[in-house]
């Protein structure tokens, strides 16, 4: 395990602990088998053990698994392969004491903030006056006394989280795992929270012995964190482990603290090698000339607009500039800004060096350029580099009728993505498209159309994006 | 009120299965039709019991207490059928596929085409007893209200959201627990809705059952149908006015007394976030709330019970550990299961074949008949649509634009639509006789006075739900009537018209056994229609005709719903719908 404040980056150390770990993942993994020979690979191996005494944040973008891996460890979900323990013994048996603080809340809207506190308490057999004597001083603990009787719709979301946590750890969980708990709060409710998870930790007010977050805000995560995860994507793999030396309360303009944002930054945008690959799960070996069978990227899910601005705000910088201070400025998440930053790198707009984004001169050409010369660029750089928008153009001009449906295509990513990525990347591919004015899409029949074609048949689009 | 659900059916649009399963299911059916069949032919000749029944108005009350108590308790099967169906078709997900398909044939089809053959069969099965014939009506009713009952319990089950079930399995609840405090409260919106609708189109079967005596196997039911049929006979008009508002009140104090409070109170499980601004409010419920004994009484007593069975259930083996979400069943059926299986095939190709074979004595006449009364019935029942809607679109577009009209009108035609049309059959049955037109336009008639109350006020309810902004939009910028129908209303209104339309055709369908055919004192009035086929193949005693035209209407409904409404249903979700 790293004792510096600022690891060397690219160690993934497998931890020895010295602690007997409360959880313990081995060698786990997450698939879906396809009817063909392909897998799609979820969560590549890992191994990850909870020890007793830290906070534990898991940080990555979405689509890198995080909160399968937070179902995984809690028993929710069973591995593909490998397996977890809970004190050395498989958790599928053993008699688990976690809570999960969901994103979402997840409270019962038929009951009172009382009667979701105590449902747990009931399903373990307690007494009803013991019930009513333990959640109320729960509720008193995160200060909701006096909203016992009332429903959840009544109250703000703060409030909702709030009675989240309350019911988390009224039954005293050995481990609080969180998932995304923050981020369908507002910004000062967020912070508030945050603190008072803080103390509650510190004054040992809980019986919970180690906390696992799961977060895609890096500046959450080294607030709160006593140790560190990030996960790479494509597929979910550990990119980094490492513990955070710096004590609580932890100042988030001191320079330790942004170095280590910064840190984290240069890791999450450092272009990514790959785990190695789960031996006989590859495409065929033969090499095929036959472009279905080639590797589709997967598509960052940003639109032309964002990397437009980006790339001016870019330009306005000088043509170079750190990405978390990008970030910074702009007041995004990791969530909303990297998808953007991808998708330039992946069109050839920008190069990231050291967490660093450098503009290209075809990015600077863009970035001056009035609308309809975008347009044009955009549209070379996106049938240069995206394999699906340049088999969906081909088709439509090899076709008499010039319209090819979607399902087509859909079936073809299908094979590499889950069936719900498979959707989301057709409608960032569909937005590209548009923009580039490559092709039209018909919402109502679900075809593409070659944008130059009779009146009638853009008439029929309807757009719902 | 609005309408919460008016596409509850639609979670199934986008399934795609092997016709493997329809073949199958329509197998079945040959061959449970079959069994029934050969059991009330075997048991001919017994007689049933004839009771008579008076047209005095003392006796009304007991008629209609009759009446009630077969509802009630037709309802309370279904009720419980209905969710014990859905749990089991939702959380096993190899049967899932067939449950869901045979849910989905069963509650297009025409139920009350199946009488005549149930009435024997029932018959039969107790002879001598009036409780043969009870039981036959009470399953017939069953029938018709049992599926969409468990399609809504289905489908909320289904829709549950993920975190939810999560965070019952993270604090690791019993499935008592579960069922009680999750998945019964979600479900309760749906089945309230859905009860209403279904004890509607009970009591119309329900009269129409009283009413209808076969030729050859008379029975009486005491009851409020058979009431409004004696009255009408002997001429007592006064007492079919009687009948028929009795009709009428029972209706309306249903909906004051149950279905208004219940709607009140099921605002509780809402699934949403904020307080929405439009509330159903109903009298009744807020007296009972304002009752001490009723709030404090049921909870102690309920809690009493309870608590004992949390305590040993949270020492189960089951409630220690966590069960995953996505649990495979992976064990292999067992040996057991496999011949049971086979079992069933041979048993149910068997019965199937004999069905066939039964067919066979069908002769080019006769099918000649049932496909001429197909096509009629087809017609006819399209046509009442059409008339329906050519009415009732204007009204309804007109009454649901002006809120205040609304607020009064769309319940009471809500109302409306609950009273059975069957219970005028017989008063409208002698005005036609009495005008000397013929059935061919009075089932028209007749069907249209059952169904098209359900498109008025789905229509109202949709008028009601077109956003202000919208409508803003349309008169900022000054659009003619006929820009304003096609761009704003008929789209606004388009998936609402498509729920009330298809209920208002399965509706006429079912009408049609009775609307084509009737018995009058000594006359019979029938018209060329599948409907009266049955009724007249049931009063000569020729089970050919009866399977045949059965197969034919439920092909037809199947069919229809297939090719049409399953494509409007879906094009209603994705293109017409308003919020996003």
């Amino acid at each position: 395990m790293q004792e510096a404040v600022i690891p060397t980056p690219g160690q993934a150390p497998a931890p020895v602990p010295t602690v007997e770990a409360i959880i313990r993942a081995e060698h786990i993994e997450k698939y879906y088998a396809q009817p063909s020979e392909n897998r799609i690979q979820v969560i590549s191996s890992t191994d990850l053990s909870i020890v007793p005494g830290e906070i534990l944040a898991l940080l990555g973008p979405s689509g890198s698994g995080k909160s399968t891996m937070l179902r995984m460890l809690t028993g929710l979900s069973t591995p593909s392969a490998g397996q977890v323990y809970w004190h050395e013994k498989p958790i599928a048996e053993s008699e688990i004491n976690v809570s999960i603080v969901f994103q979402s809340f997840a409270l019962f809207p038929w009951l009172t903030v009382l009667e979701n506190v105590e449902a747990p308490l009931q399903a373990r057999g307690v007494s009803p006056e013991e019930r009513r004597e333990r959640s109320m001083k729960m509720l008193d603990t995160v200060g909701l006394d006096g909203f016992e009787g009332a429903y959840p719709k009544e109250l703000s979301g703060g409030m909702k989280q709030r009675v989240g946590f309350a019911r988390a750890l009224v039954v005293e969980p050995e481990v609080l795992f969180m998932d995304e708990p923050f981020s369908a709060l507002d910004v000062l409710t967020a912070e508030n929270l945050r603190s008072e998870l803080l103390e509650l930790w510190a004054n040992k007010t809980m019986p919970t012995k180690a906390v696992f977050i799961v977060t895609h805000n890096i500046e959450e995560a080294v607030l709160l964190a006593d140790r560190i995860i990030v996960l790479g994507r494509n597929p979910g793999h550990i990119r980094t482990d490492f513990k955070v030396q710096l004590a609580q309360p932890r100042d988030r303009k001191s320079e330790p603290f942004t170095n280590l944002v910064d840190y984290i930054y240069k890791v999450l945008t450092k272009p990514d090698t790959a785990p190695t690959d789960v031996p006989g799960h590859q495409h065929p070996e033969p090499k095929v000339r036959d472009q279905r069978q080639m590797h589709y990227q997967m598509l960052p899910h940003a639109r032309p607009g964002g990397m437009a601005g980006l790339l001016e705000l870019l330009l306005d910088k000088g043509g170079r500039d750190d990405i978390y201070r990008l970030a910074n400025d702009l007041a995004f998440e990791i969530d909303d800004l990297l998808p953007i930053v991808d998708a330039a790198q992946l069109l050839g707009f920008l190069k990231i060096e050291e967490g660093d984004a450098a503009i290209t001169p075809s990015g600077a050409e863009f970035a001056n350029s009035e609308i309809l010369r975008q347009k044009e660029l955009f549209r070379d750089a996106a049938v240069g580099h995206v394999l699906l928008l340049r088999q969906i153009r081909r088709a439509l001009e090899s076709k008499s009728d010039h319209t090819v449906p979607e399902d087509f295509f859909l079936d073809m990513l299908d094979e590499q993505f889950s069936e719900e990525e498979c959707l989301r990347q057709m409608e960032t591919a569909v937005a590209w498209g548009r923009y580039a004015e490559l092709f039209d899409f018909d919402a109502g029949r679900r075809r593409f159309v070659l944008p130059d074609v009779p009146e009638e048949e853009i008439d029929d689009s309807e757009d719902s994006e | 009120m609005n309408l919460q659900h008016p596409l509850a059916r639609t979670a199934v649009t986008t399934r795609t299965w092997p016709f493997l399963i329809d073949l199958s299911v329509a197998a079945c059916g040959l061959a449970i039709f079959f069994a029934v069949v050969s059991t009330g032919r075997y048991w001919l000749s017994k007689p049933a019991p004839i009771v008579e029944i008076s047209h005095s108005i003392g006796a009304l009350p007991v008629y209609a207490f009759y009446s009630i108590v077969r509802i009630g308790i037709a309802y309370l099967l279904s009720l419980i059928f209905a969710i014990a169906y859905g749990y089991i078709a939702a959380y096993n997900p190899r049967i899932e596929p067939w449950m869901v398909a045979v849910l989905d044939i069963l509650q297009s089809i025409p139920v009350l085409s199946f009488l005549p053959p149930v009435v024997l069969f029932m018959v039969a099965l107790v002879p001598g007893h009036q409780l043969g014939i009870e039981m036959a009506v009470i399953l017939l009713i069953f029938t018709g209200q049992v599926w969409n009952l468990a399609f809504s319990f289905y489908s909320s089950l289904k829709s549950i959201p993920r975190e939810m079930i999560e965070a019952s399995r993270i604090y690791r609840y019993s499935g008592w627990q579960r069922f009680w405090q999750l998945e019964m409260p979600y479900a309760t919106i749906g089945l309230v809705w859905n009860s209403i609708v279904s004890v509607a189109g009970g009591w119309f079967a329900l009269i129409a059952c009283e009413i209808s005596p076969f030729a050859n196997y008379t029975y009486q039911l005491p009851g409020i149908g058979s009431y409004l049929q004696v009255a009408t006979n002997s001429g007592d008009y006064k007492a079919l006015m009687f009948g028929i508002g009795s009709v009428i009140l029972i209706v309306v104090a249903t909906d004051q007394l149950v279905w208004r409070p219940l709607i009140a109170w099921s605002d509780k499980f809402k699934f949403e976030q904020v307080e929405s601004a439009d509330r159903v409010s109903s009298p009744i419920l807020a007296l009972l709330r304002r009752s001490n004994l009723l709030s404090s009484l049921p909870s102690r007593c309920w809690s009493s019970i309870e608590e004992p069975i949390y305590r040993r259930l949270s020492r189960t083996p089951e409630c220690r550990v966590v069960h995953p979400v996505d649990e495979e069943r992976s064990n292999r059926p067992s040996f057991a299961l496999y011949a049971l299986a086979v079992a069933a095939i041979g048993i149910v190709g068997w019965g199937a074949l004999q069905a066939v074979i039964m067919l066979k004595t069908v002769n080019w006449p006769d099918l000649k008949l049932l496909l001429e009364g197909a096509a009629a019935t087809f017609l006819r029942v399209n046509a009442a649509l059409l008339i329906s809607a050519v009415w009732t679109v204007p009204v309804g577009v007109a009454i649901g634009l002006n809120p205040r009209l609304s607020r009064i009108v769309q319940p009471t035609a809500q109302v409306l639509a609950s009273i059975p049309a069957t219970a005028f059959f017989p008063i409208i049955l002698i005005g036609l006789v009495k005008i000397g037109g013929g059935l061919g336009i009075g089932s028209i008639a007749l069907m249209l006075l059952g169904t098209q109350w359900y498109i008025l006020f789905n229509v109202i309810a949709g008028a009601m739900s077109i956003p202000s902004d919208l409508r803003e939009v349309s008169s900022l910028f000054h659009f003619t009537r006929w820009q304003r129908w096609t761009k704003l209303i008929l789209p606004g209104i388009f998936p609402y018209l498509i729920t009330g339309m298809v209920t208002a055709s399965g509706g006429a369908w079912n009408a049609s056994v009775y609307a084509e055919y009737s018995h009058l004192k000594d006359s019979t009035l029938q018209t060329i229609g599948l409907g009266s086929e049955i009724s007249s193949a049931t009063d000569t005693g020729r089970f050919p005709i009866i399977l045949l035209a059965t197969i034919f209407i439920s092909l037809m409904v199947v069919t229809m719903n297939r090719l049409v409404w399953r494509r409007l249903y879906r094009l209603a979700e994705t293109r017409y719908k308003l919020e996003g």
